[in-house]
């Protein structure tokens, strides 16, 4: 929001340190999300008798003119007033309705809307959709409202957690803090294939890490676990140790085992069924993807007895997770 | 481009619920079937095309945060594949024509790999 755009707005010291939160919030919540949806419509037809009656009796101060489903104009109070005074209560709205009406589209930031009502000083605004069929009412209040209720709710609690999450590694001291996840993977199961990845990436976010970061353990992990899920007997564990400046990941299971290990980082090689292929699957790409995106890997295979691939990430200072050493 | 842009002029139906998709731009475009070749070529925002319809689809483009999933030969996903792309946030899209045929026009309108 540019300096002229705050015009008419008075903010007070206490919402100034909250300015840029909601400025955040006015810019991601969208008009639909906190418009009022369930209005009051009138026709171009409507006598004004009838609409000063509507509006005393649901105690609205202005209603969209709708003919066809195509908003044509809206009346307000003020208008109503202009009406009583000249004693002309038995015109139809279509005589005293404002017709340049100035809308928004239901998609828009709230932002729109709020930069709307400071211009023009119109205190409601009609929202249509994208083919300009009405959809709700916006008003100042509205705003304020949806605000106030997505501040209180989901953005709050990201937030906190995110910042517990991400103020872990400084706030617990000891002499080396890790953080240690662990997920069963099941043979075969395709269907949750992914799950643990995506949880895995999902902590590295809350927890600070770097976007790129987050999506190279989220590639890393995900081949790992379809491994698991394609080729071991009786499923595995995924197991990720979060240090200020390293990520271990591990796939632990307990058989078949790679019979030639050279062989199975070979682009392209794999051992995987026609069926499994069939979805996409045994590309013979896997581990060849998560060497491009850890700095270590370490495959360690016993025919029989099982498989234990270990694949690091040192984060650089800039991506490190906040630490503070015990003097 | 926007994905808006994309479905129109490429008469591409919408599988997920609706949401505003003239805001979601797609940066690039993928097309293959071998996820892993996904996992390894597919850009950050990105479209992929594929004929794989299977939940797996989703975990693959939501740890890639792709853009949208365009499901060619009218393969149809399962219902959970759908659910899970909702809440995922991943736009699927679905269109009759073959993998080779949408690459072409995707390409016409100007996106590249």
């Amino acid at each position: 929001m540019n300096q002229s755009d705050k015009k008419g707005i008075a903010i007070t010291d206490e919402i100034a340190d909250n300015i840029s939160k909601v400025e955040e919030l006015a810019y991601e919540l969208k008009i639909n999300q906190v418009m009022t949806s369930n209005i009051l419509i009138i026709e171009p037809e409507t006598s004004m008798e009838t609409v000063s009656e509507l509006f005393r009796a649901k105690r609205i101060s202005g209603a969209p003119v709708v003919k066809d489903g195509k908003l044509v104009g809206v009346l307000s109070i003020e208008d109503l007033i202009r009406c009583l005074r000249e004693y002309d209560l038995k015109s139809p709205v279509s005589k005293y309705m404002s017709q340049n009406v100035i809308s928004v589209n239901e998609f828009d930031p709230v932002i729109e809307a709020l930069k709307t009502f400071v211009h023009s000083n119109i205190g409601r605004l009609p929202v249509l959709d994208i083919e300009n069929k009405l959809v709700g009412i916006i008003t100042k209040g509205d705003v304020t409202r949806g605000l106030l209720k997505k501040l209180t709710n989901e953005y709050q609690q990201e937030e906190i957690r995110v910042y517990r999450a991400s103020h872990l590694f400084e706030d617990i001291i000891s002499t080396r803090t890790s953080l240690v996840l662990r997920y069963n993977i099941k043979p075969r199961d395709f269907v949750h294939g992914g799950a643990a990845s995506s949880y895995i990436k999902r902590a590295l976010m809350r927890l600070g890490a770097s976007p790129q970061i987050a999506r190279r353990c989220g590639i890393a992990i995900y081949e790992a676990e379809i491994n698991l899920i394609i080729h071991s007997k009786n499923g595995g564990i995924i197991r990720v140790e979060i240090e200020p400046h390293q990520i271990t990941m591990e796939a632990i299971d307990d058989g078949p085992g790679i019979k030639d290990i050279e062989l199975a980082m070979k682009p392209g090689f794999s051992t995987a069924s026609e069926q499994v292929r069939e979805m996409g699957f045994g590309a013979g790409m896997g581990l060849v993807n998560i060497s491009r995106c850890v700095d270590q890997i370490k495959l360690e295979s016993t025919l029989e007895k099982g498989t234990r691939l270990k694949m690091k990430l040192f984060l650089k200072d800039q991506d490190s997770f906040g630490e503070i050493s015990p003097q | 481009m926007n994905l808006q842009e994309i479905i129109q002029k490429n008469q591409l139906t919408i599988l997920t619920t609706s949401k505003d998709l003239t805001t979601i731009q797609a940066s690039s475009a993928y097309c293959s079937d071998l996820l892993s070749c996904v996992m390894a070529g597919a850009g950050h925002q990105g479209v992929w095309i594929t004929l794989q319809c299977h939940t797996n689809i989703v975990a693959v483009a939501a740890l890639l945060d792709l853009a949208a999933i365009i499901i060619t030969e009218g393969a149809q996903p399962e219902p959970e594949t759908i659910e899970k792309a909702n809440s995922e946030g991943i736009t699927l899209l679905s269109t009759p024509e073959k993998s080779f045929d949408i690459c072409g026009k995707i390409w016409e309108l100007g996106l590249r790999g």
